[in-house]
C-alpha cells in the first residue's frame, strides 16, 4: 500500500513539474506578482511597505493555484484521457490515489512556501505572529480549494476545466484579498468576497503574520468550504 | 468438482439509460491458458461485455464471474490478478513509457521487469519519449505492456491491434501466444477477423449484444458449407456451353470472374479444368476450398 502511494505520488509530482504551465502557475506568477508590486508601489495595500501586505496574500494565492487550478486541470484531463479509468482496474485503489494526489499537492505547496518566503524576506518582509495558525489555515484552504478543483474536474471536459479554473482563479485573485485588500472593495462585493474561501485564507494569513487577531468569521468560512466543497465533489464526481 | 472457469458470462444483459440494450443475454466462458476472441462488428456489445468483466459496469441482469470473483463486489481482490487494455487512452499524455511501466509495476507484488517488457514489445527505443509523441502503434503496445506488467491470470485486450502496423501486430501475436503458454486466460475483443483467426483458440461471434456462434476457428469455418465454385478466367467465356459441360449454371459475376452454382465436388472441378484446357484457356484464382472465417462472419452478421 505504501509502496503504491509513493510510486503514484512520485509520478504526480514529476508530471506536475514537467508541465511548463503548471510551474508558471504555481511559482512563476506568484513570484512575479510579489516582486513587481513590492517594487512598484501602486496597490492600495494600506501598509508602509507593500511587501507586508503582499507576502501573506501571495502565500494564499500559491495555495489556491496549486490546490484548485493545478489539481483541477490535471485531474480533468486525466479523466478525459481515461487515466483515472485505467487506474481503476489496477490494485492502486481510489483511497491510495487520493492520498497520492494529496501528498503531491503538499509537496508542491512546501516548495512554493519556501521559495515565496525567501523571496519575501529578501524584499524586506518581517513577519511576526503565529506560524501554527498560518499552517492550519493553509491546510483547511487546501482541502477547500481541492474540493472546488475536483468539483470541476469530475464533471467538465479537460478544456472546460482549464477555462473555468483559470477564470475562477482570476476572480478569487481580485476578490480574495491577495493583491487588493478586501476593505477596498465596494460594500456588496466586499460581503460576497468575505464569504469566499480565498479572502478567508488571506485574512488569516495576514492577521497571523502581523501578530493581529485572527477573525473568527474567517475560520468559520474556511471550515465550511473545507467540508462543503469536497462533499460536493465526492457526490458528483465521475471517474469516466 | 469441475474446475472453475477463468471467465464465466451467464445470460448477461446490460442496458443503458434510454433503454439501449448493449448486451442481450450473452453466455460464454473461458479457461486458464485459453485465448478467446470476442468477435463482432462495431457496436456489437464487445466493449460493454469486456467492461462488465473488468468491473466498470454492473450487469442489468445475468452474471459475470472472473476467477470465481464478482468484478464489482470483489474488485479489490480481483485487480491484482487481471490486466486491462482499454480500447482507447488510459495513459498520462506527458509520461514516458519506462516511467509508466515502473509506476504500474509498483502496484503489483511480483511484476515483470519494466525494461525487459519494453524491450519485448519493441519499445526500448522510445522508452523516454512522452506518450503523446508515440505513434498509434507504439501507444497500443505500451498499453499492452501496462496490461501485462503485473503478470495477470486474466488479460482483457480491447482491440489491441487497432492502428498497429504489420511488425507491431506480429509482436502482439507472439506476446499473446506467450501468455497462453504461461496459462493466462486472454479475452480479446476485436472486429478484425484476421486477428481472431490467427491468435484465438476459440471465437465467440456477437452482434447486437447476442451470441451468433462460438467454436474454434476451424469449427466455425467448417460449419458453413461452400455452395459455389468460383474462378477467374478471360472475360466473355461461353457460359452456356460451360454450364452444359458442368451440368450446373455458370454466371460471369464480373468481367473475368465466374461462379458455378454447385458444391465443389472433385468431379465438377475436374470437368471445369478439362473444359478450360480443351479451349486452351488459362485458369486463375480457383476457390473451392473451405470458407474463411470472414465468410462465416459476414453470413452470420448479415453484413454486406
Amino acid at each position: 500500500m505504501i509502496k503504491r502511494v509513493l510510486a503514484q505520488t512520485r509520478v504526480e509530482l514529476v508530471l506536475t513539474l514537467r508541465r511548463g504551465e503548471s510551474v508558471l502557475l504555481s511559482l512563476g506568477i506568484p513570484v512575479l506578482l510579489l516582486v513587481f508590486f513590492s517594487l512598484v508601489d501602486v496597490l492600495p495595500t494600506g501598509t508602509d511597505d507593500p511587501i507586508d501586505f503582499l507576502a501573506p496574500g501571495i502565500l494564499a494565492l500559491a495555495v489556491m493555484s496549486t490546490a484548485m487550478v493545478g489539481l483541477g486541470i490535471a485531474t480533468g484531463f486525466e479523466r478525459q484521457y481515461g487515466v483515472l479509468k485505467r487506474l481503476g482496474s489496477t490494485p492502486l485503489g481510489r483511497g491510495a490515489l487520493l492520498a497520492a494526489k494529496t501528498l503531491a499537492i503538499l509537496a508542491v505547496e512546501l516548495l512554493q512556501v519556501a521559495v515565496l518566503t525567501v523571496v519575501s524576506l529578501l524584499l524586506g518582509w518581517r513577519p511576526s505572529g503565529s506560524a501554527g495558525a498560518i499552517v492550519l489555515a493553509m491546510v483547511l484552504a487546501t482541502v477547500a480549494f481541492a474540493g472546488l478543483g475536483l468539483l470541476m474536474a469530475g464533471r467538465l471536459r479537460g478544456e472546460a476545466v482549464l477555462a473555468a479554473a483559470n477564470g475562477l482563479y482570476l476572480v478569487l485573485l481580485l476578490l480574495g484579498g491577495m493583491v487588493i485588500p478586501v476593505e477596498e472593495l465596494p460594500g456588496a462585493l466586499r460581503a460576497v468576497a468575505r464569504a469566499l474561501p480565498a479572502a478567508a485564507l488571506s485574512d488569516v494569513v495576514h492577521a497571523a503574520s502581523t501578530a493581529g487577531a485572527v477573525p473568527g468569521r474567517a475560520w468559520a468560512v474556511l471550515a465550511v468550504w473545507a467540508v462543503a466543497a469536497p462533499a460536493a465533489a465526492a457526490a458528483t464526481f465521475r471517474w469516466e | 468438482m469441475p474446475p472453475v472457469p477463468a471467465l464465466d458470462v451467464s445470460r448477461l444483459v446490460v442496458r443503458y439509460a434510454g433503454d439501449v440494450t448493449a448486451v442481450d443475454g450473452l453466455s460464454f466462458s473461458a479457461e486458464a491458458g485459453e485465448v478467446l476472441a470476442l468477435l463482432g462488428p462495431n457496436g456489437a456489445g464487445k466493449t460493454t461485455t469486456v467492461e462488465t468483466l473488468e468491473g466498470y459496469k454492473s450487469p442489468t441482469s445475468g452474471s459475470v464471474r472472473v476467477l470465481d470473483l464478482d468484478p464489482v463486489a470483489d474488485h479489490a481482490r480481483l485487480t491484482p490478478r487481471i490486466g486491462v487494455m482499454l480500447q482507447k487512452g488510459g495513459v498520462y499524455p506527458g509520461i514516458k513509457p519506462i516511467e509508466a511501466l515502473r509506476l504500474f509495476a509498483a502496484f503489483y507484488d511480483t511484476p515483470e521487469d519494466p525494461a525487459a517488457l519494453l524491450d519485448r514489445l519493441g519499445l526500448a527505443g522510445v522508452a523516454r519519449t512522452p506518450w503523446r509523441r508515440l505513434s498509434g502503434g507504439e501507444q497500443q503496445r505500451l498499453s499492452l505492456a501496462l496490461a501485462l506488467v503485473g503478470r495477470p491470470d486474466v488479460a482483457f485486450l480491447d482491440e489491441p491491434t487497432a492502428g498497429v502496423d504489420v511488425a507491431g501486430r506480429q509482436v502482439i501475436r507472439e506476446v499473446i501466444a506467450e501468455l497462453r503458454e504461461r496459462g493466462t486466460c486472454v479475452l480479446l475483443a476485436t472486429h478484425e477477423l484476421d486477428e481472431a483467426e490467427r491468435v484465438a483458440d476459440r471465437v465467440v461471434i456477437v452482434d447486437h449484444g447476442r451470441l451468433l456462434a462460438q467454436g474454434t476457428p476451424a469449427e466455425l469455418m467448417s460449419a458453413v458449407e461452400r455452395t459455389t465454385i468460383d474462378f477467374g478466367a478471360p472475360a466473355g467465356l461461353d457460359v452456356a456451353a460451360l454450364s452444359a459441360a458442368l451440368g450446373a449454371p455458370v454466371v460471369e459475376v464480373r468481367a473475368g470472374e465466374y461462379s458455378v452454382a454447385t458444391p465443389p465436388a472433385p468431379a465438377t472441378i475436374a470437368a471445369l479444368t478439362a473444359w478450360l484446357a480443351e479451349h486452351d484457356l488459362p485458369l486463375g484464382d480457383l476457390r473451392a476450398g473451405r470458407q474463411s472465417l470472414e465468410d462465416v462472419f459476414l453470413r452470420l452478421t448479415g453484413e454486406p
